[in-house]
């Protein structure tokens, strides 16, 4: 999985509770450990990746700012609002753009139309990954790891330039879109990884999302898939006829139960490995304790694990 | 609060599961479902993504909008003895939501104009909340129904759960706006009584986003308009059967940091938005058994590298436990429910018909018998 970051853009998909703003924030740890100017994007206002990164949520009203957190590690927080007022303030003169962004009716536009959040989150997520910075002043970055939103596997973060540039045909939404969407599309400039469990729906969550990505507009593959959570293989054939045998202490259940889960684990994984080909599957071992409660030298950890 | 599910459940003709995804959510309405149904009640769960083994368990393969009938003989041979009925359906947003306009649409060509609007019918599934309102409508339509005692809604599962409470607000709130309007107003005239700013604003608006998508978007619009007085009367009626007496809402959620979070916002909505709260269900607990164990007696009989291993295992356990209990007292202090219905970490999957019955063993315990039964389940 090294080779994902020397692409400008990775995006971290999957659904809630698999632990994808921690594997985001790994690699974006392991990233900036290797000398690349890294930052950590998250859309959601939850500040999951700041806790996985180990740093304080950003103060009210500077969530859409890039903070150097050291050592080439940043992170932002967008939100569409704030990227809609920069996008707006930048395509059109000072008059007109304040204008907009001070009509409620326009807000009121913006919220209602289908798609249009999504394509201003990833629309600056994509400003992020350039080359030369649009925002006055900034620096590029080597890598942009996106932690994608949970709701509909983050797909639509990343087929909504297709759709808009599709549907608008010109003007500049049409030639924006069409850029990122040319941007997300290609698998040597942005690579997803699913981050999944090695259980039942987050599997089949996992394979809907490789059909999702397969699919029109955007013709995509998974870089990688990231399964969370994978229990040990610590009972093997003759210590499980001896537990097996054994009188049902409470360590004997704690045993059985555990290589039962463990056994599960290996079944879901094994037929994720069938499903996805040649798509490489990385596994984190199980934490015992909350997963959010891991310190950044943990996380750290994760993300040499992953890069390795 | 207190008490059995049974109880909590008693004469409730709606029952809403809510809760952050990946909690078991639908599994925890399935089982409620079958349970009811088992003790005599006509019963619909409505679910929005079941795994794919869940919905051959209950025999529902398909998406679809209306109910199917799951077969008594599927759960007799694991012990469940179904003596009312159970329905199950597998919603599909996008289709329902189409049903809903052509039901609302004044005309055909006007059903027309939006199925096939090019905005409608590629984001259509993306228009806020949409398929929260779906759900919502769906359960209005089959309460009106008549054909069951009892529907249990399995909610979709959104990140936020201010998306499904507001739904219906949201999405009439936006039609009945000022921007929509405008946007629908004939030109001239209509630009000039509403002022020049917001003539300009359109004209920036189509520079920005490209004449056709304006166009695509006001059509979109101005056909959605016209079944505004539909879905305002439905979503009056919505809000209306959520805030009922007669309808439920169960928070299911599992001992992990996010959902608990997630379940404590849900609960404080659900207050500012007077809707009833029945209850609180935990999935995936470890029980934690107060006694430390005592080394040697619990691995009598084993080798020592055997004995050791197991202990270690027993230790995480336990450490697993510890975390669970602590996040079941901090939900039952936020949530203000002293005695949540507590499922155990099953070890089994609980995605077929045995892990449904295992479920629901532990959802309708009654008394006594939910104690001793964690306490079995217990480290």
């Amino acid at each position: 999985m090294r080779d994902l970051l020397s692409k400008p853009l990775v995006v971290v998909t999957g659904k809630g509770g698999v632990g994808k703003s921690t594997v985001a924030a790994a690699l974006g740890m392991a990233a900036a450990s290797r000398g690349l100017r890294t930052i950590v994007a998250e859309v959601s206002a939850r500040d999951d990746v700041s806790r996985a990164l180990a740093t304080d949520a950003p103060a009210p009203g500077t969530t859409f700012v890039e903070r150097d957190l050291g050592d080439g590690l940043h992170h932002i927080s967008i939100d569409p609002e704030s990227a809609l007022e920069e996008y707006v303030r930048d395509q059109l003169p000072r008059g007109v753009s304040d204008l907009l962004t001070s009509s409620r009716m326009f807000a009121y536009l913006v919220a209602a139309t289908p798609g249009l959040r999504e394509l201003l989150t990833v629309g600056k997520v994509w400003e992020l990954a350039q080359p030369d910075r649009r925002t006055p002043g900034a620096h590029p970055y080597d890598l942009v790891v996106l932690d994608a939103p949970a709701t509909g596997h983050g797909v639509g973060v990343l087929t909504a330039p297709g759709t808009f540039a599709d549907a608008a045909r010109m003007g500049p939404v049409a030639r924006q879109g069409g850029k990122i969407h040319a941007m997300l599309a290609d698998p040597e400039r942005t690579a997803i990884v699913a981050v999944s469990r090695a259980e039942e729906m987050p599997v089949n969550e996992t394979l809907t999302l490789r059909d999702a990505l397969a699919d029109d507009p955007l013709r995509q593959r998974l870089a990688a898939v990231v399964v969370n959570g994978v229990l040990p293989n610590r009972f093997r054939g003759a210590e499980l006829r001896a537990l097996e045998a054994a009188p049902p202490s409470r360590a004997v259940r704690a045993a059985r139960t555990e290589a039962a889960r463990a056994r599960a684990h290996r079944s879901q994984l094994a037929r994720l490995r069938r499903s996805v080909g040649d798509v490489p599957v990385r596994t984190l071992p199980f934490v015992f304790g909350d997963a959010g409660d891991l310190d950044g030298a943990a996380v750290a950890r994760l993300g040499e694990e992953l890069v390795r | 609060m207190s008490g059995d599910l049974l109880d909590r459940l008693a004469e409730k003709r709606v029952v809403i599961c809510a809760g952050s995804g990946g909690v078991g959510k639908t599994t925890t309405s399935a089982a409620i479902a079958m349970g009811l149904a088992a003790r005599g009640a006509r019963v619909c769960v409505v679910t929005i993504d079941p795994a794919r083994r869940l919905a051959d368990a209950l025999g529902i393969e398909q998406l679809g909008s209306v109910p199917h009938r799951v077969d008594a003989g599927r759960l007799a041979g694991h012990g469940i003895t179904t003596n009312g009925q159970l329905w199950a359906m597998m919603l599909d947003p996008k289709r329902t939501f189409d049903e809903l306009i052509e039901g609302l649409a004044p005309d055909a060509a006007t059903r027309d104009e939006i199925l096939d609007n090019r905005i409608y019918r590629e984001l259509s599934g993306a228009v806020a909340g949409s398929q929260e309102f779906t759900a919502v409508a769906k359960l209005y339509d089959l309460e009106r129904s008549g054909r069951f005692d009892v529907i249990v809604l399995d909610t979709p599962p959104s990140r936020n759960a201010l998306d499904f409470l507001d739904a219906p607000d949201r999405l009439t709130g936006f039609l009945e706006g000022r921007a929509l309007r405008v946007l629908l107003a004939p030109s001239g005239l209509a630009a000039r009584v509403v002022g020049r700013g917001t003539a300009v604003i359109f004209s920036v608006l189509g520079r920005l986003t490209g004449v056709d998508l304006m166009s695509d978007l006001k059509v979109f619009f101005a056909a959605l308009s016209t079944v505004l007085d539909g879905f305002r009367e439905r979503a009056t009626a919505v809000k209306a059967l959520l805030a009922d007496d007669a309808t439920t809402f169960l928070i299911v959620t599992s001992p992990e940091r996010e959902p608990v979070a997630e379940a404590i916002f849900f609960r404080d909505k659900l207050r500012e938005a007077r809707m009833p709260f029945g209850g609180l269900v935990v999935n995936r607990v470890h029980p934690l058994a107060d006694e430390e164990p005592d080394a040697d007696g619990e691995v009598d009989g084993l080798d020592a590298p055997l004995a050791r291993k197991a202990l270690r295992t027993l230790a995480e356990l336990r450490a697993l436990a510890a975390r669970d209990a602590a996040a079941i007292d901090r939900l039952r202090r936020a949530v203000g429910d002293d005695d949540p219905v507590i499922v155990p970490h099953l070890a089994g999957d609980v995605h077929d018909v045995d892990g449904l019955v295992a479920i629901h063993r532990h959802l309708f315990a009654v008394g006594d018998e939910r104690a001793r039964l964690l306490s079995e389940a217990a480290f």
